[in-house]
C-alpha cells in the first residue's frame, strides 16, 4: 500500500494525541478513585470503589502503553529526548503505577496490617502517578533543552513552580473525574458524599484551569501569539466559552442529582483543556525546538504501523465499549469477598 | 569495572526484565491451561474441570496483574535509560512494539475482566470466547516481542541512514533468521514452566489427600504435558542452538567454554564443568567428555566450531555468565525430561498418584521451568554482548546521556519496590496454592457485583444458570 502522499507525521500526531486523550479520559477516573481513598476510609466503601473499576482499569492503562510505545515507534527522537529529560518523574510514575496496579489484587488477599498497607499503596500510587503526569505535562510545556538530537539539560530542569502547579491540577482534576465516576456507579451514602466531593473539586479544578491557562502563554511567545494573535483568536476564543458552558452543565447535573451528567461534563472539561493544550503545542512535539516532522520516524515505519492502527483502533474501541457494557450498572455495597 | 551509568543501566534492565519475564511466561502457559480446562468442562460437563479452572483462575489474576505493571516499566525504560538505542532503532522496533500493544495488550485487557469476573454476567459460550481471546492475546504478544528480540539478535531488512536503522522490508525484519526458533523455544518454556508449577501444586495436595479429585486432575494433566513438552523443548533448543551457531558463533563458543580451536580429528568436547577465565582465555578444573560436543553442535564425530580466540577480545561476551547459565538451563531441562519419563513409567504401572517419593520430587521441581527459562534468557542476552543490535550497535553506544547518580537512585527505587511487590506476589501465590482445591471452588474474590439501579439485571444470557453449584 502506498501511503507516501499523505502527511504521515501529522496523521500520527493526531492519532497519538487521541491515544493520550483516551488514556487521560479513562485512566483519569480510575486514578481519581484511588485519590479519593484519601477521604473515603470505610473498608466497605473502599471495596465498592475498587470494584467499580476492577474490570476496566487494565484496559485503561493500556492506552498509556500505546502512548509510550507509539511515541517510540513514530516519534523516536521525541521519545529519546522527553524520557531522559523527565527521568525522575517517569520513574516515579512507573513505580507508583506498579504499586497501585498490584494493590487491586493484593488488597483483597491481605488482611489486617497488610490490607491497610495495600490500601495505602493504592492511594499513594494513584496520587503520585497523577502528580507525575501533571508535572510531566508542565515540564514539556515549559520546554526542553535539546542539543544534537539529545537532551542537554540537568536532572531537575523540569522542577519549577509551573510544573508543581500542573501536578496539583492533574491530581485535583483526576479526583474530580473519580468522584463523578462514583456518582454514576454507586448509590446511597457513598454517592451522596461523592456529590459533595465533586462540588469542592470542580471549583478547585476550574480555578486551576484558569491559572494554568493564564500562565501557559507566558512561557513561550509562540503560545502567546497562538492564543491572542490574529487570526488565531478566532479559533482559540471558543475554548474558554465552552469550558464555562461545561462547568454550568456540571453544576446543573449535580444540583438535579443526575447520575451520569457530572461524569460526562467532567470528561468534557478534560477534552477541552486537552484541546487547549493542542492549540498551544502544535506543531511542536518537544517545545520549543522539535516539530512533529523533525521527530518523525521514516515514512516506511509510519505507514506500516498506520495500517495496523486504522484497523485495530476501531476494533479496540468496540470491544472496550462492550466490556464496559457488560460491567454496567450500580455497584452494590456489602458484598462478601472471601 | 566501575559503576558507571552504562553498568547501572544494564543492571537495571537485567533486573526489571528478569522479574518481569516470569509473569508473562506464567500468563501465556496458564491462560492456555485455563482454556483447556474450560473447554473440557464445557464438553464433558464434569464439575472437577470447573473446580480446577476456578482454582487456577484466582492464581491467574495475581500473575497477570503483576505482569501488566512490570511490563509497563519496560515500554518506558528504552527511553529513560537507553535513549540512544531508542533513537536509532525506534523506526524498526517501535512499530513492532506498537503492533504488540494494538493487537495483543488491548485484547488481553479487554477480555480479562470478562474472564475473571464475568462468569455470572455472560453466557458460558461467551465466557469461553473471552478466555480464548485472552489466550490469543498472550500468544500474539509473545509473537511480536520475540520478533523484536530476534531482530536485535539477527538483524536484517534494514538500511542504515545517519547511523539509524530504517526499515527496508517488514517481512524480512519480522521473519528474521532466529525468530521461528526463538518463538518456539519460548512458547515451549512457558508451557513447560506452567506444567511443572501445576504439577507441583497437584502433587503437594496429593501428598496430603490422595483422593482429592481436582488435585489428581491437575497432576495428571501436568505430567502428560511434561511428557510432551520436555522432549519438544529439547528439540527446539537444539534447533535454536544450530541457528545461533550460524549467526552468532561467539555466543555458542561462550556457551561451550571453547577458547581455542581443537586439533583436527579431536572434535569438540562436552564440557561438563569448568571455571572459565576471561583473562587467561582458558577453563580451570575442566571436566569434559571428548567428541560429544561435535555430535550436537556439528552433528558429526570430529567437527569443530569457531573458538573464542578467533574473535577480537572486544567482540566476545563475558564467558562465565553464559557458560554457567547454559549449564543450568540444560541441566534443568534434562531433569524435567526425566521427571516426565518417570511419570509415564509410573502411570503405566498405575501408581502415579501413590508413589510418594515421586510426588515429593515433583513438588521440588515446581520452579524448575522458570529457573531454566531465566537461565536460557541469560544465555541469549548475555551471550549477544557487547551488542544490542548484533554486530551493528554496541551496548555502550545505546545508553542515555544521563548521569550515573540518577540511574543508581532509580535502580535502588526499583529494587525496593520490586522487592515488596514480588515478595507479596509470591506470598499470595503460595498461599493460594497451599489451599487444597475442592468441589465448588469459588472464583476470584472480587465476585461481580449484581446490577441494580439504573440498568438492572445481568448482561448477556440472563437465563444462564450460575456455574457455581448451590451449597
Amino acid at each position: 500500500m502506498d501511503l507516501s502522499h499523505l502527511d504521515l507525521p501529522f496523521i500520527w500526531a493526531a492519532l497519538l494525541a487521541f491515544a493520550v486523550l483516551a488514556y487521560v479520559v479513562l485512566d483519569g477516573f480510575d486514578l481519581g478513585v484511588g485519590i479519593l481513598f484519601l477521604v473515603e476510609r470505610e473498608p466497605e466503601d473502599r471495596d465498592v470503589m475498587v470494584n467499580s473499576i476492577a474490570p476496566v482499569w487494565d484496559g485503561n492503562e493500556t492506552w498509556l502503553v500505546l502512548g509510550g510505545g507509539g511515541l517510540f515507534a513514530v516519534f523516536p527522537l521525541a521519545y529519546a529526548v522527553i524520557l531522559p529529560a523527565l527521568y525522575p518523574l517517569m520513574i516515579a510514575m512507573l513505580l507508583a503505577l506498579i504499586l497501585r496496579g498490584v494493590a487491586f489484587e493484593f488488597r483483597f488477599r491481605a488482611t489486617g496490617f497488610g490490607r491497610r498497607w495495600w490500601d495505602l499503596a493504592f492511594c499513594g500510587g494513584s496520587v503520585t502517578a497523577a502528580a507525575c503526569q501533571g508535572m510531566a505535562l508542565g515540564g514539556l510545556l515549559q520546554g526542553i533543552h535539546v542539543e544534537n538530537n539529545a537532551y542537554a539539560g540537568g536532572w531537575w530542569d523540569w522542577l519549577t513552580g509551573f510544573t508543581l502547579l500542573c501536578g496539583i491540577a492533574v491530581v485535583i482534576g483526576y479526583a474530580l473525574l473519580g468522584s463523578s465516576w462514583l456518582i454514576w456507579r454507586t448509590e446511597g451514602s457513598l454517592q451522596r458524599r461523592c456529590r459533595r466531593h465533586a462540588r469542592a473539586l470542580v471549583t478547585a479544578t476550574l480555578a486551576l484551569i484558569v491559572v494554568v491557562s493564564l500562565w501557559t502563554p507566558m512561557l513561550n511567545p509562540r503560545f502567546m501569539h497562538r492564543w491572542f494573535g490574529w487570526p488565531g483568536i478566532l479559533f482559540t476564543s471558543p475554548v474558554p466559552l465552552l469550558v464555562a458552558l461545561t462547568a454550568w452543565g456540571f453544576w446543573r447535573g449535580l444540583a438535579l442529582k443526575h447520575h451520569l451528567t457530572p461524569l460526562l461534563c467532567a470528561e468534557a472539561l478534560f477534552v477541552l483543556c486537552y484541546a487547549g493544550l493542542g492549540i498551544s503545542f502544535y506543531p511542536s512535539i518537544v517545545p520549543p525546538s522539535i516539530s512533529i516532522w523533525q521527530a518523525a520516524a521514516p515514512d516506511a515505519s509510519l505507514a506500516f504501523l498506520l495500517v495496523g492502527a486504522v484497523i485495530m483502533i476501531p476494533i479496540i474501541l468496540a470491544y472496550t465499549g462492550y466490556s464496559y457494557w457488560i460491567f454496567r450498572g450500580k455497584i452494590s455495597a456489602g458484598m462478601h469477598y472471601h | 569495572m566501575s559503576l558507571d551509568a552504562l553498568t547501572l543501566a544494564r543492571v537495571q534492565f537485567a533486573f526489571t526484565i528478569g522479574f518481569h519475564i516470569v509473569f508473562p511466561a506464567f500468563s501465556i502457559g496458564l491462560a492456555a491451561y485455563l482454556m483447556v480446562l474450560e473447554g473440557a468442562w464445557l464438553r464433558t460437563g464434569r464439575q472437577v474441570y470447573l473446580d480446577v479452572f476456578q482454582y487456577w483462575l484466582k492464581i491467574f489474576a495475581v500473575v497477570f496483574g503483576v505482569g501488566v505493571v512490570s511490563g509497563l516499566v519496560m515500554s518506558y525504560e528504552f527511553g529513560t535509560n537507553w535513549s540512544q538505542f531508542a533513537y536509532r532503532t525506534g523506526p524498526i522496533l517501535g512499530p513492532l512494539l506498537g503492533y504488540e500493544t494494538l493487537t495483543a495488550f488491548f485484547l488481553e485487557a479487554g477480555f480479562l475482566g470478562v474472564m475473571l469476573f464475568g462468569m455470572t454476567r455472560v453466557g458460558r459460550g461467551l465466557h469461553f470466547a473471552a478466555t480464548c481471546l485472552v489466550v490469543l492475546g498472550t500468544h500474539i504478544s509473545a509473537a511480536w516481542i520475540l520478533a523484536s528480540n530476534s531482530w536485535m539478535q539477527t538483524p536484517q531488512g534494514y538500511r542504515i541512514v545517519d547511523g539509524r536503522f530504517f526499515p527496508e522490508s517488514w517481512l524480512a525484519i519480522i521473519f528474521n533468521p532466529s525468530y521461528p526458533y526463538r518463538f518456539a523455544h519460548m512458547l515451549g518454556a512457558a508451557y513447560l514452566s506452567v506444567a511443572f508449577v501445576v504439577g507441583a501444586v497437584g502433587a503437594f495436595h496429593l501428598l496430603r489427600d490422595r483422593g482429592n479429585a481436582a488435585a489428581r486432575v491437575m497432576f495428571s494433566m501436568a505430567m502428560w504435558m511434561a511428557v510432551v513438552a520436555a522432549p519438544a523443548q529439547i528439540v527446539a533448543g537444539d534447533l535454536q542452538g544450530d541457528n545461533t551457531l550460524q549467526y552468532q558463533p561467539q555466543k555458542v563458543a561462550a556457551m561451550e567454554g571453547d577458547w581455542q580451536r581443537h586439533a583436527p580429528g579431536e572434535g569438540e568436547p562436552l564440557v561438563l564443568f569448568g571455571l572459565p577465565d576471561q583473562q587467561a582465555q582458558t577453563n580451570h578444573d575442566e571436566i569434559a567428555i571428548p567428541h560429544v560436543g561435535s555430535l550436537y553442535l556439528t552433528h558429526s564425530w570430529s567437527g569443530t566450531i569457531k573458538a573464542l580466540n578467533e574473535f577480537p577480545p572486544g567482540d566476545i561476551p563475558y564467558v562465565p555468565v553464559v557458560f554457567f547459565a547454559f549449564r543450568i538451563m540444560v541441566g534443568l531441562g534434562l531433569l524435567m525430561f526425566g521427571v516426565g519419563a518417570l511419570g509415564l513409567l509410573l502411570r503405566r504401572k498405575g501408581r502415579i498418584y501413590e508413589t510418594r517419593p515421586f510426588l515429593r520430587l515433583v513438588v521440588a521441581m515446581g520452579p524448575a521451568g522458570f529457573l531454566a527459562m531465566l537461565a536460557g534468557w541469560t544465555v541469549t542476552e548475555a551471550g549477544r554482548q557487547p551488542y544490542t543490535v548484533y554486530g551493528l550497535m554496541r551496548t555502550a553506544e545505546s545508553v542515555s546521556p544521563v548521569g550515573a547518580a540518577g540511574v543508581a537512585v532509580s535502580l535502588g527505587a526499583f529494587a525496593a519496590v520490586y522487592l515488596v511487590v514480588f515478595s507479596a506476589a509470591v506470598l499470595f501465590l503460595l498461599r493460594l496454592m497451599a489451599v487444597p482445591p475442592h468441589p465448588g471452588e469459588p472464583g476470584p474474590p472480587k465476585v461481580p457485583q449484581r446490577s441494580a439501579g439504573l440498568t438492572p439485571g445481568p448482561a448477556g444470557a440472563v437465563e444462564e444458570p450460575s456455574p457455581e453449584p448451590a451449597e
